[in-house]
């Protein structure tokens, strides 16, 4: 039993992909920023070691094979008291003439009892982080965890950023945390009977509540993503009633689900704020080589345009922004600063996270220069097209999964095409061949 | 025991390119499981004696060879050359240009930060020929 544990919390990923519905392109395994994907037997297959739960691949499949794990709204049926964390991305979704307030309601209306908005949450995170710059010994620049996406992008490409990272607990969970303990103390309910759930507009939520890498486990008891119950909100949307003024959260934790709105919160002008999986390896490139000295917070998020732009989000990542500002306008700026130094303590990890040497072509230093050798020599003979029809999102991938013997050259279509033109030649070359008893041409 | 070479060639004031050389070094060391702190010394000072060939030394190209207990960086260019060392090795000393300034290098911090992550280094120079520097990491 122990052991199954210990694989669910290894492997378990929230990026999966529909059998029926894959027909082997080459457009996710060309997207993956950690080349975590290759296609096998006309179907991709998720290297499950190296998968960050970026949420890349699900976005560029024209085919809408790659799915996510989450938990349906069914769930929620399975506790007495239901609990709903909406994430800020929710308010950017639906129609300007809705307000916070509706589709906070809306939420009540489709089944939730109490609602406790992430955004306020993350107003509490934002002033624990204000809290932490202050102090001179933590490393800089401090690297926000808000993205789970990002801190396991760290754990397989940049383990020299472990230790930037700012260690507390998200938004999410601190929702969580709150909302359960106040209807606990309210309503006299017992911890087991109340179900926390999160609106998601993202994978790797699901995957930083299934397996969490701060602590042992996670207030969140489900995972809905906005996509999922986008349909039953918006009915319940126009016939929603407004009596309950549920929209508590301020400005800036309502911004948080834009790009730049975390650090936008932090009263400094000594931030960063990149977006787009691939742009933020750039930037940690920078950070590891000691490029960005003069930055004291970076806030990195996975997907182009923030949250908003989330795989499961439903709107288009523009207009949503759009829609956003009018909440945000609408918001007023909530002061929480007199929140004691024990309560910001309480936001620190428990438990780490580590580095996974995924990219390592060998346990043992020398086989590993030995690969390494044997891989430059057959990428030199690769056609260098990058063309993916072998399966690997470039030659030099195929390489690298030749040294590890999980390709071979002829997989490569120009190489396999060079060898079938020198086996013609020699064919018609042995075709040309006469045993000389019977060469008619021979002169004697 | 052995030893990768790599070539990689520097191009003079590019500065789309500067840096490819020392990033790819970087990704090999990574997968032979160089520890992070060594790669980060080699990729820094490598990156900044790239940076110097393509700003001072007119271009170049750099020799890197890879075994399994240390890294060997060439970076061979063939600028005016460095006609005082010690003044270069200098933090803040730096004869670069006001259009290089703007962009953000030539704060004199080249060598000086070469020397800082580098276990070893040596410069050969001749004014009018150009410059050899060789810089050293070992993993252990």
């Amino acid at each position: 039993m122990r052991l199954m544990e210990v694989s669910v919390k290894e492997y378990f990923h929230s990026v999966n992909l529909d059998k029926d519905k894959c027909r082997g392109c080459t457009n996710c395994i060309k997207r993956c920023p950690t080349e975590a994907i290759r296609v096998r037997k006309s179907k991709a297959q998720i290297i499950n070691e190296r998968c960050i739960d970026c949420g890349e691949c699900i976005r560029v499949c024209p085919h809408h094979a790659k799915t996510a794990i989450s938990d349906s709204l069914d769930m929620i049926n399975e506790f007495k008291y239901k609990v709903v964390v909406p994430a800020p991305s929710l308010y950017g979704q639906f129609d300007k003439k809705y307000s916070r307030n509706n589709i906070l309601n809306a939420l009540r209306l489709i089944g939730f009892d109490y609602v406790y908005e992430v955004a306020r949450a993350a107003e509490i995170v934002s002033e624990a982080t204000r809290q932490l710059l202050k102090n001179p010994n933590i490393k800089k620049p401090m690297i926000s965890a808000a993205c789970p996406s990002v801190v396991r992008l760290i754990q397989v490409r940049f383990p020299s950023l472990i230790e930037n990272i700012v260690k507390l607990e998200s938004p999410m969970e601190v929702a969580a945390k709150i909302a359960k303990n106040e209807v606990h103390e309210k309503y006299k309910i017992a911890m087991e009977d109340i179900g926390v759930f999160f609106i998601s507009p993202c994978a790797a939520k699901v995957t930083s509540v299934k397996s969490p890498y701060e602590k042992q486990k996670s207030y969140v008891d489900g995972v809905i993503s906005i996509k999922d119950i986008y349909i039953k909100l918006l009915s319940a949307l126009s016939k929603v009633d407004d009596s309950s003024k549920l929209a508590l959260a301020g400005l800036e934790g309502i911004d948080w689900a834009n790009a730049g709105g975390e650090s936008g919160a932090l009263e400094t002008y000594n931030v960063l704020a990149v977006d787009g999986i691939h742009n933020v390896i750039k930037i940690f490139d920078e950070i590891e080589e000691d490029r960005l000295s003069d930055i004291d917070f970076v806030e990195a998020l996975s997907c182009s345009g923030g949250c908003l732009g989330g795989p499961l989000t439903i709107a288009n990542v523009f207009i949503a922004k759009t829609t956003l500002k009018k909440h945000i306008n609408a918001a007023s700026k909530r002061d929480i600063k007199n929140m004691d130094k024990k309560s910001y303590e309480e936001l620190v990890w428990t438990s780490n996270v580590e580095y996974k040497p995924v990219m390592k072509l060998d346990q043992d230093v020398s086989k590993a220069m030995e690969k390494l050798e044997k891989l430059e020599k057959i990428y030199a003979d690769l056609p260098g097209l990058d063309c993916g029809a072998c399966g690997a999102p470039n030659c030099r991938a195929l390489a690298e999964d030749i040294v590890r013997e999980i390709a071979n050259e002829t997989d490569c279509i120009f190489k396999l095409r060079q060898r079938i033109r020198d086996l013609a030649e020699e064919m018609v070359d042995l075709g040309g061949k006469m045993p000389p008893v019977m060469d008619k041409d021979t002169t004697e | 025991m052995s030893t990768i070479k790599l070539r990689y060639d520097i191009p003079a004031n590019d500065f789309v390119t500067a840096g490819e050389a020392s990033s790819n070094v970087k990704k090999k060391l990574t997968q032979i499981g160089v520890s992070s702190d060594k790669i980060k010394k080699a990729a820094i000072s490598m990156y900044e004696a790239e940076i110097n060939a393509v700003i001072h030394g007119n271009g170049g190209y750099a020799d890197v060879e890879i075994s399994s207990d240390k890294v060997i960086i060439n970076i061979i260019d063939y600028g005016p050359g460095i006609p005082d060392v010690e003044l270069a090795m200098k933090a803040g000393y730096s004869t670069a240009s006001d259009n290089i300034r703007e962009m953000g290098f030539g704060a004199g911090m080249g060598l000086p930060n070469i020397k800082k992550y580098a276990d070893k280094l040596e410069i050969f120079t001749e004014v009018g020929k150009g410059t050899k520097i060789v810089l050293t990491v070992y993993f252990s």
